[in-house]
């Protein structure tokens, strides 16, 4: 009804085309036994309606005046050039690019989207996206067990709660079993992964050790030496990278990396109440045909023009079917768009310019809170752009600071008892000097 | 050489599929149609910028520990440095090459492509959505989590399943949380050893089989019969101790209802199995038949089909699920619940446009749901596309609805009946909201395959069916026009389509030539597969500035 | 049809063809099978050393639009791959009896030879 553009007329054209008296006819097929009994959606809205509607509930979401939380999604600015790429119809109403002839906007996007991933991973591969960091993260570990042909994986503990959560449920489909390798989260613990930990867990039944960079608590892991540990064993190393992290740190393709994933969230994609979102993940030319998701690759046509195809397919479920390598089907690419369009937008100065303001405000923060007396850097180790901070009676602080409209970032204590009032901060391009100070100002009244 | 060039013609490649590739240009003389991004970069260009740091900041910062040496990139990464303008110029041009809904009709069977209703993407663009925080305390997401726990209430009252999961991201993804739950669910009866077996029929779309495997178990094919619908004596054949679950879609790929379903059901049922409905064909049912109703344990919704999000280009989509009693322990969650507040009343408030002042919403605590499967993802789901789905429910309602359902199989049975003279129809009964013709009498008569046919269709400025699926229809071209198609669009079709067959016997030689006015003609698939050229190769271009080492932020 | 099928060759129902050479014996697959898979992009194969056995599944065809197992036509153990795949898929379109050969085989004692067809029989039963 809505958006029908069917007359009465048209519908009697129709029928008397189809032969049937009334609408009813063309649904005599479904059993009566199973035709349904009730159907209590409310009544049709009309535009001012629904948008008052939508108003109410947004409006209900108490946003922060004030945050610190990233924990997995981060607050960033979504240039408005972004917005004016992605709102574009004819991205964002096409189909997936299974007729390439008229899908090239969409395919070179994604060639592009790729190059680029490959440049900041420095990888040879990459595929056109996955649902987020997480289920990329899972694949990832999978596609390490079908290239080692091994059962296990190893996890170390400083990889986020949520992917690992997203990696047990991944892993629990084929009984892929899950070793974790605790990191260090003693109180001025390194806060890392230990090398010699995971090497002692890595054997040759492992097929990878997952680990995140930064770290689920910011901190900057020792990649080389664990790559070597991997490799020592015959296994492989997955690394969750942080995207705007690869302006200033090391491209996981550098140290040997053998997959790498992200979560691209924070190029250039809202915060949305966590999604959509969208997943990269990059790996080595030799293992393209055990990746899971599409890959663009370019081409030409008979008059010699270029053109870009989804290639590679009959890896995918619409060939392979039970033989596939992964069941993924629509993947994210308007949110791989967005990334695209960020990434050109800011360059490689402004993604750096991204990564020092953000870690530079991340130290801003911890000094601040140090000085002031009110809280403590639970690790040693050096951080990018976030950083586990002790406060006391964190829990009761963290509920009166928001109360007052600060979210004075995520409590750890929950997923890791170990880090009894640890608050992991956040900061980015985006928080301000006055922000830090409001922070400061209102610890300090709250934590009396 | 291709199998094309080295048969000589244009024709048919040795598949039969057409030619894929029909006359080589030496590779110097390529004609780019659209530039990459990079093509625009010249060294120091900036697009956008970020204010320089703050002499405050530096100096609270100094005693902090800086990043080590070794943990430093070396280059910066060689991303493009183009202007703001350039970089616009460059995606509007992009955008420029593709079709789209917005632009022109696009009947491609079992996906769906009606209008996405722009007030959604007024919805989603919400500045309290658009920087709602998915760990933010829940007092300050109670619009986003009453958004959810409304969406997955209407999903449930449109499908008649007990409790809906908002969490996987698109269709396949709730295939998997699917048989995920299904698995979770013999085991928890002790029957995870000997129930290994998935059936599904032999029209299943790709990802079912896919899916199962990714589970871990086998799939069992269960043929179609001669009306189309899963042949009930095969499956109660192949039904035994050791199936897990049947994985079917209803509305079937081939468009037509399994008038049988109901001894479907119970046969799966009888079995201890678990019925799985492929929910992608949602569009033809609106009201008219609930599957969790009917017996269902467990079905994905695409909300980037039914629910008119938009396609994106290839996402991102939402796959929720629905699920009986006996699967609701196994859902992914943490799931949005109604903490403190009457259901009945908080939704008869907000199908009257008001909030329920005491009514306090939150995700669940995950210790409640002990043996759900645990996460999928990382937070609770595509929340843009919920917003959007929402407001399209909200906007059509339950008349609305329902005449989604009556239109869209009201369209193509006009299309069944109208083609049918030009085209096969291996099943010659009423469909609902898609329709299945075989391209076989062109390809016999006239070597024109249906490979030509959507090739031809491009040059009218419509987006082909869907070809070559279901598998089952040699030649198959699958048209779901949709509700949003207006008379004259599908008459034009129809028109074009009658102009296609009777090309296919006049010229048979144009069609394999088609398409000849988009910007690119047929290209060479095979070729892109043998020779990969997966990224731009920046060869022994210089990388751009190099990074320095210190922690100061450097506005030029 | 590229090509008809040489006499001198045996062949299984999976079309894939078998040319003896005393102990030895090289494989590919039939014009038919490579015509209905059309443009063959990439050639997966086990390494030399391993042992295969008749019908059973050894390696995977891919085409554009298409993948197939492939089933050893005899037992016995790969000797040889044929390298040129790698660079050149398209040659077992091209010449699936000569240059687009895939594997060379040491046959088992059991090598099943004998369940194999003739070209006649082969050619008849791909003529329905």
């Amino acid at each position: 009804m809505a958006y029908s553009p069917h007359t009465a007329a048209d519908h009697e054209r129709m029928l008397a085309a189809i032969g049937v008296d009334s609408i009813e006819g063309l649904f005599a097929d479904i059993p009566p036994a199973v035709r349904a009994e009730r159907f209590a959606v409310p009544p049709p809205l009309t535009e001012q309606e629904v948008r008052a509607e939508v108003t109410r509930l947004a409006y209900r979401n108490a946003l922060p005046r004030v945050s610190f939380l990233g924990a997995g999604a981060y607050r960033h600015l979504v240039p408005a050039v972004v917005g004016e790429v992605i709102g574009r119809a004819e991205f964002a109403t096409a189909y997936t690019p299974y007729q390439p002839e008229v899908s090239q906007g969409t395919l070179q996007s994604i060639y592009e989207f790729q190059s680029m991933v490959c440049e900041l991973t420095g990888m040879e591969v990459a595929s056109a996206s996955h649902y987020d960091g997480a289920t990329a993260t899972a694949e990832a570990a999978l596609m390490a067990c079908r290239l080692t042909r091994r059962e296990r994986i190893a996890v170390s503990s400083a990889v986020g709660p949520q992917t690992r959560a997203v990696l047990r449920t991944y892993c629990s489909g084929p009984g892929i079993e899950i070793v974790e390798v605790g990191a260090d989260l003693a109180e001025s613990g390194s806060g890392l992964t230990p090398v010699e930990r995971a090497a002692a867990t890595l054997d040759d039944t492992v097929a990878c050790l997952v680990v995140q960079q930064p770290n689920f608590f910011g901190g900057i892991e020792p990649m080389r030496e664990l790559v070597d540990a991997a490799h020592d064993a015959g296994a492989q190393l997955v690394v969750l990278v942080e995207p705007t992290s690869l302006a200033v740190l090391e491209a996981p393709g550098a140290y040997g990396a053998d997959i790498v994933t992200a979560e691209g969230q924070p190029l250039g994609i809202p915060l949305s109440y966590g999604g959509p979102y969208v997943g990269l993940m990059a790996a080595r030319m030799a293992s393209v045909r055990q990746m899971p998701g599409r890959l663009v690759g370019a081409t030409r046509d008979g008059a010699g023009r270029k053109g870009y195809v989804l290639t590679l397919q009959a890896r995918e479920q619409h060939i392979r079917r039970e033989k596939a390598a992964s069941n993924i089907c629509t993947n994210q690419a308007l949110c791989a768009l967005a990334a695209t369009a960020y990434l050109a937008a800011v360059g490689p100065a402004g993604l750096r310019e991204v990564a020092e303001l953000s870690m530079l405000q991340a130290r801003h923060l911890a000094a601040a809170l140090e000085a002031a007396g009110l809280g403590v850097r639970r690790f040693s180790a050096p951080y990018f752009a976030e950083v586990a901070i002790s406060v006391t009676d964190a829990a009761r602080v963290h509920a009166a600071l928001a109360e007052r409209g600060i979210v004075a970032g995520y409590p750890l204590w929950d997923e890791y008892p170990e880090l009894a009032d640890t608050l992991l901060l956040a900061a980015t391009e985006l928080t301000t000097d006055a922000e830090i100070a409001e922070l400061v100002a209102a610890l300090g009244e709250v934590a009396v | 050489m291709s199998v094309a060039e080295r048969s000589g013609t244009a024709a048919a490649d040795a598949s039969g599929r057409g030619a894929a590739f029909a006359s080589p240009a030496p590779a110097e003389e390529l004609i780019v149609v659209e530039p990459l991004i990079f093509a625009a970069s010249s060294p120091g260009r900036r697009g956008v910028r970020f204010p320089s740091a703050t002499d405050t900041a530096r100096h609270a910062a100094s005693g902090q520990p800086d990043v080590p040496a070794d943990a430093r990139r070396g280059a910066a990464p060689r991303l493009p440095e183009v202007s703001e303008l350039d970089l616009l110029r460059h995606f509007n041009r992009l955008s420029q090459l593709n079709h789209a809904i917005d632009l022109g009709f696009y009947p491609l069977g079992s996906c769906t492509m009606k209008y996405n209703p722009k007030v959604n993407e007024w919805a989603a663009s919400r500045t309290g959505f658009a920087a709602s925080h998915p760990l933010d305390p829940a007092a300050c997401a109670q619009g986003s989590i009453e958004l959810e726990w409304l969406l997955a209430e209407l999903l449930r009252e449109i499908s008649g399943f007990a409790a809906v999961s908002l969490q996987p991201a698109a269709g396949a993804h709730g295939e998997l949380t699917g048989m995920l739950m299904t698995r979770a669910y013999h085991r928890s009866r002790g029957e995870g050893q000997t129930r290994t077996r998935v059936l599904v029929p032999d029209s299943a779309h790709g990802t079912n089989p896919a899916t199962a495997t990714m589970v871990g178990y086998e799939t069992v094919t269960i043929r179609s019969n001669e009306r189309g619908g899963i042949d009930l004596e095969a499956l109660r054949e192949a039904l035994n101790e050791r199936t897990a679950a049947l994985m079917i879609t209803n509305p079937s790929t081939l468009g037509i209802f399994e008038d049988q379903i109901d001894q479907v059901l119970a046969a799966v049922r009888q079995a201890g199995a678990i019925a799985y409905m492929d929910g992608a064909n949602l569009n033809a049912i609106l009201g008219r038949f609930r599957p969790g109703e009917a017996g269902f344990d467990v079905m994905h919704f695409n909300l980037h089909k039914t629910f008119s999000t938009p396609h994106g280009g290839g996402g991102p989509g939402a796959g929720p699920v629905g699920v009986s009693e006996r699967l609701a322990p196994f859902l992914p969650g943490p799931l949005p619940i109604l903490v403190e507040g009457d259901p009945e009343e908080v939704r008869r408030n907000a199908w009257a446009g008001r909030t329920t002042p005491r009514a306090r919403f939150a995700l669940e605590d995950p210790a409640t749901r002990p043996e759900s499967i645990g996460r999928v993802r990382a937070f609770t789901g595509n929340f843009g596309m919920f917003v959007r789905a929402y407001t399209y429910i909200r906007s059509n309602g339950d008349a609305g609805l329902r005449a989604v359902s009556e239109d869209a199989v009201l369209a193509a049975n006009y299309l069944r009946v109208r083609l049918a003279d030009a085209y096969d129809l291996p099943y010659d009964r009423i469909c609902k909201h898609e329709v299945v013709f075989s391209g076989r009498r062109q390809k016999r008569q006239h070597r024109v395959t249906t490979l030509d046919i959507a090739k031809a269709i491009l040059d009218h400025g419509i987006h082909p069916p869907t070809i070559y699926f279901p598998l089952i229809v040699e030649e198959a071209l699958m048209v779901e026009p949709t509700e949003t198609e207006s008379i004259e669009t599908l008459d034009r079709f129809v028109d074009v389509m009658h102009g296609i067959a009777e090309q296919a016997a006049a010229d048979p030689e144009a069609l394999k030539r088609a398409p000849t006015t988009t910007p690119v003609g047929r290209l060479d698939e095979a070729g892109a597969a043998r020779r990969p050229d997966l990224r731009f190769d920046f060869g022994t271009a210089a990388p751009g500035a190099e990074a320095s080492a210190s922690t100061e932020t450097g506005a030029e | 049809m590229s090509s008809t099928h040489p006499d001198d060759l045996r062949y299984s129902k999976e079309h894939e063809w078998v040319r003896v050479d005393g102990a030895q014996a090289t494989i590919g697959i039939t014009s038919f099978a490579a015509d209905e898979l059309g443009d063959i992009v990439f050639v997966e194969l086990p390494e030399p050393g391993t042992r295969i056995s008749q019908f059973g599944a050894f390696g995977v065809i891919e085409s554009v639009k298409a993948v197939s197992d492939l089933y050893a036509p005899v037992s016995g153990e790969v000797t040889e791959l044929n390298e040129a795949l790698r660079d050149r898929p398209e040659l077992v379109n091209s010449d699936p009896y000569g240059e687009g050969w895939i594997a060379r085989v040491s046959l088992a004692e059991e090598s099943g030879l004998d369940g194999l067809m003739d070209a006649d029989a082969y050619r008849e039963s791909t003529a329905g």
